[in-house]
């Protein structure tokens, strides 16, 4: 275990060095990636993918690569990684490092590999789904350094018509501070399969930390794919999820965000609707508590006819916590029939927090059903002396309204063991706050 | 020639109406381009005070020094080449107070677009601004017995310093923006209006702009003080010919509602689909006073219009309801602002938009409710109608809300005249043209009907002939 004296060097001039076993592609992209990442300016505040926010709380130079943590630190990483009971698959990397892995109940044919392995033994596939999509949303310039050193996180392949029962589970954790990591999770649902994969971001402690994490997402036509990532990193770090879905014909693709930690957080999601039928849900929930910043930018794009996509994203605000919602649904020429909508709710808990929404909506077709809403509003007191009526004290009261609140999005999930896992991480939060 | 013009005033389609000319016949003219030259020449005609000549220079400052919005606005603006229009146009005279004075050939412009002699008796004053200055002006006896004042700008400052001078550019400051910017540099025209305490305007003031010249820019500015307790409506239409280069309106109206002040702004923009309309329009509203913008745009090459209302007294009110209509070649970019500073304050907006052909309407808003305010409200509604398979539309909304005091809401919706709908109107023995005609009246007539009556029937006449040939 490498011990240095010296401060480890910025990850703003920290170059990649991908393993020699590696593909000559892959180096050659990371090298790209890194040149970009170079030659792009940080975002300023006239961006307006950075309105209400700002691009500096991603200051690389804060942060350096993470390098493997001692074994102790890994052993507390792996004793509290409790997540699913039954799962098809689990992985735990501790500062990018692999540290345990179970992928014995997968179903035969589904490729479920570490990205390093995945490029090693099916470097084809990986190359034509890594990082295809462009960064739209702001963060283009940390996609670049994400794949400049990417290392960690998983590659899912699942053959055509597979079904994978249980979902695949992969906890990602950082154990040094200042310490940055790479997660990636690619994802492929071959014709009619079906996965879904959950990701748990989390620090060991309140560590000053940073994940730059991009996921993936490709569902071949008739494909299934349910991803959920939940953001659980310590109150100090800086959180960046980057992920983008293609839907083929007749595909269906429902992600779930549940952002509970980082003092920043900030998230990107694309929804490419490629194929007639294919379909879209975007659903997150947040509770950001003391001066955590939620940050979440998302793109609804529908590219064909018959497509549906659908978002609800929900935050509860406490204390001096701000939310920062963009959206935009577009709707290209030709892609009649589409049913988009996007709804950001916030429940403004107290008097320092603040809400900022700007749902959008580009239209280039015709017969199209689109909309979109947004409201921010406190508690309601009528409910709140409906429940003090009843006896119920008012921490009890205002909490069962958060959890009312947050139902609708919760009961979108169909994985019962899934939504019983997050209701948990909510409830946990909930707990902590006075 | 009179004669030919009368006859064919009934079957005129929406695309020429206000499609004519009469030659120009200038006595002034500060050539093409803007430069200190042209402010110091605008200065000298105008014979203007030495701060507003050095107002004007500042602010040609500001707007060479501005970049152009393109980072959230349109490329279009980039086809705007300043240095091809010309910034101030005059014959020379003196606004006319009755209207057998006004020259054949503006009277008769002004009988085509529809401000008909009658309508005097009625409208309590009219203002007419021909290129740059006002042509014709009259306001009501009574009113001015009342202490109404209604005159154009430069009188305004001239006579009136000392209620000018402590608003103007107060509401929307030089630097707003590189359009009010340039505005403040060149303006000349539009109306200065002072409502004294307690007085209810009981009629409409009515203002009408309209661009006879071509490469020319129009940059009015509009200040209107409505004092406390008072009441006032004021209503303006906009028209310019088919030019074959492209024309650039450029106004900056400023509204004061002092406590209890109600003031209503109506606006019908016709203009020809060549001019940049790029606008901008706020109000302030003290304690318990109210706003309202009432906007229709129609026509214009691209609007970019966004009427705000800073609502800077206690159980102040500010409303914009907005009716935009796209055809082929136009950008209708409009939408509202609502800065909310006190507390109880409340707000609505309520905007829709058609889009015909490859018209394009987009809709931008901002609502703002900052920290340490109780009980703001704010409730926004946008709803789009497609007419045919390449029309297009836009939503951009951003609402900030700091504190668990206020309730926000906002809700848009994209839709199509359904076939259904279009199916039954035809079976009952109407064309499909004024079947889908019906459908869209139908879809704005709630907010038709919060413009006055001779503007709502004008309204739905325009609709109708901007439908024609979209369907079939």
């Amino acid at each position: 275990m490498p011990d240095t004296l010296t401060a480890p060097a910025s990850l703003a001039t920290t170059a990649p060095t991908p393993s020699a076993d590696l593909p000559q592609w892959f180096a050659e992209r990371a090298a790209t990636a890194w040149t970009t990442f170079e030659s792009l300016p940080t975002p300023g505040i006239k961006d307006e993918h950075w309105r209400y926010s700002n691009a500096k709380r991603l200051d690389p130079a804060a942060f350096h690569r993470a390098t493997p943590a001692p074994e102790s630190a890994e052993a507390e990483a792996v004793a509290s990684s409790i997540g699913l009971s039954d799962t098809a698959a689990r992985f735990i990397f501790v500062n990018d490092q692999l540290v345990q892995s179970d992928t014995h109940a997968l179903p035969e044919g589904v490729i479920c590999e570490t990205l390093t392995d995945a490029l090693i033994k099916h470097p084809d596939v990986v190359q034509q789904h890594l990082m295809q999509r462009e960064a739209a949303l702001g963060s283009a310039k940390f996609a670049a350094l994400h794949l400049a050193h990417v290392q960690a996180g998983i590659v899912v392949i699942v053959p055509k018509n597979v079904v994978v029962e249980n979902p695949i589970e992969v906890f990602h954790w950082v154990a040094t501070e200042n310490a940055a990591i790479f997660p990636h999770t690619l994802i492929v649902a071959g014709d009619n399969a079906a996965v879904t994969v959950v990701d748990h971001y989390r620090t060991l402690g309140d560590i000053p930390a940073f994940s730059c994490a991009v996921a993936d997402f490709v569902a071949q036509p008739g494909g299934r794919i349910t991803y959920a990532h939940c953001q659980e990193l310590g109150n100090a770090a800086t959180a960046l999820h980057v992920s983008s879905t293609s839907a083929h014909r007749d595909a269906q693709i429902k992600s779930f965000q549940v952002q509970l930690g980082a003092a920043f957080s900030r998230s990107e999601s694309i929804s490419d609707l490629l194929g007639q039928g294919s379909r879209s849900d975007m659903i997150s929930i947040s509770l950001p508590t003391a001066s955590q910043v939620v940050d979440q930018r998302t793109l609804q794009h529908h590219a064909a006819p018959h497509t549906g996509s659908d978002l609800l994203y929900k935050n509860a605000l406490y204390d001096t916590s701000r939310t920062i919602f963009a959206g935009l649904i577009t709707v290209d020429e030709g892609a009649h029939f589409t049913d988009a909508y996007q709804t950001c709710r916030n429940l403004i808990n107290s008097e320092e927090a603040e809400a900022n929404s700007m749902p959008g909506l580009e239209i280039n077709a015709d017969q199209v059903k689109c909309s979109h809403g947004s409201t921010s509003s406190p508690v309601s007191d009528e409910e709140l002396f409906y429940l003090k009526a009843r006896g119920i004290n008012d921490h009890d009261s205002r909490k069962l309204i958060v959890q009312g609140f947050l139902e609708d999005t919760l009961s979108r999930l169909d994985h019962e063991p899934l939504r019983h896992l997050i209701e948990q991480r909510i409830e946990s939060k909930l707990a902590s706050i006075a | 020639m009179v004669t030919a013009l009368d006859n064919d005033i009934t079957d005129i389609k929406a695309d020429n109406i206000g499609d004519f000319t009469f030659p120009e016949r200038n006595k002034f003219d500060a050539g093409f381009g803007v430069s200190p030259r042209t402010v110091d020449y605008i200065s000298d005609v105008k014979n203007d005070p030495d701060w507003i000549r050095e107002f004007r220079h500042k602010a040609l400052d500001i707007f060479n020094s501005k970049p152009m919005p393109t980072h959230w606005a349109t490329k279009d603006l980039e086809n705007i080449h300043f240095e091809e229009f010309r910034y101030y146009l005059s014959d020379g005279q003196k606004p006319k107070r009755s209207w057998d004075e006004v020259p054949e050939d503006v009277k008769r412009t002004f009988e085509r677009l529809g401000i008909p002699e009658q309508e005097r008796k009625f409208l309590a004053g009219v203002e007419a601004q021909y290129d740059s200055e006002a042509a014709y002006s009259n306001v009501k006896k009574v009113l001015e017995d009342q202490g109404v004042i209604f005159v154009n700008s430069t009188e305004g400052l001239h006579k009136y310093p000392e209620i000018f001078r402590p608003w103007f550019g107060k509401v929307i400051p030089t630097s707003d923006n590189k359009f009010s910017a340039l505005n403040s540099a060149v303006f000349s025209g539009g109306s200065f209006i002072y409502v004294p305490k307690g007085v209810k305007v009981s009629h409409p003031l009515q203002a009408y702009f309209r661009i006879n010249s071509e490469q020319f820019g129009q940059f009015e500015r509009t200040l209107i003080i409505a004092d406390e307790g008072s009441e006032i409506m004021y209503m303006e239409g906009c028209t310019a010919p088919k030019f074959e280069t492209s024309t650039l309106h450029s106004a900056v109206v400023e509204l004061v509602a002092m406590k209890g002040a109600k003031i209503q702004y109506v606006t019908v923009q016709n203009w020809s689909s060549n001019v940049f309309n790029l606008v901008t329009k706020r109000g302030i509203a003290h304690e318990d006073a109210e706003v309202r913008w009432i906007d229709c745009n129609i026509g214009s090459r691209l609007t970019m219009k966004y009427p705000g209302v800073i609502m800077k007294g206690k159980r102040a009110r500010g409303e914009v309801i907005s009716i935009a209509l796209a055809n082929s070649g136009q950008h209708q970019d409009t939408g509202a602002k609502m800065i909310h500073l006190a507390d109880d304050t409340t707000s609505n907006v309520v905007s829709k938009s058609i889009s015909i052909g490859e018209g394009r309407s987009t809709y931008r808003g901002q609502v703002h409710i900052p920290k340490h305010l109780k009980g703001c409200k704010n409730n926004t509604e946008c709803d789009a109608l497609l007419i045919n398979s390449s029309s297009r539309t836009d939503t951009y909304p951003a609402i900030s809300v700091k504190g668990n005091k206020h309730a926000t809401q906002h809700e848009a919706s994209v839709s199509q005249v359904s076939e259904d709908q279009i199916f039954y109107l035809m079976q009952r023995g109407l064309t499909e043209a004024e079947a889908m005609s019906l459908s869209v009246n139908g879809f704005i007539n709630d907010l038709v009907k919060e413009f006055p009556m001779e503007y709502s029937v004008e309204l739905k006449r325009l609709i109708d002939l901007e439908m024609e040939g979209s369907v079939g």
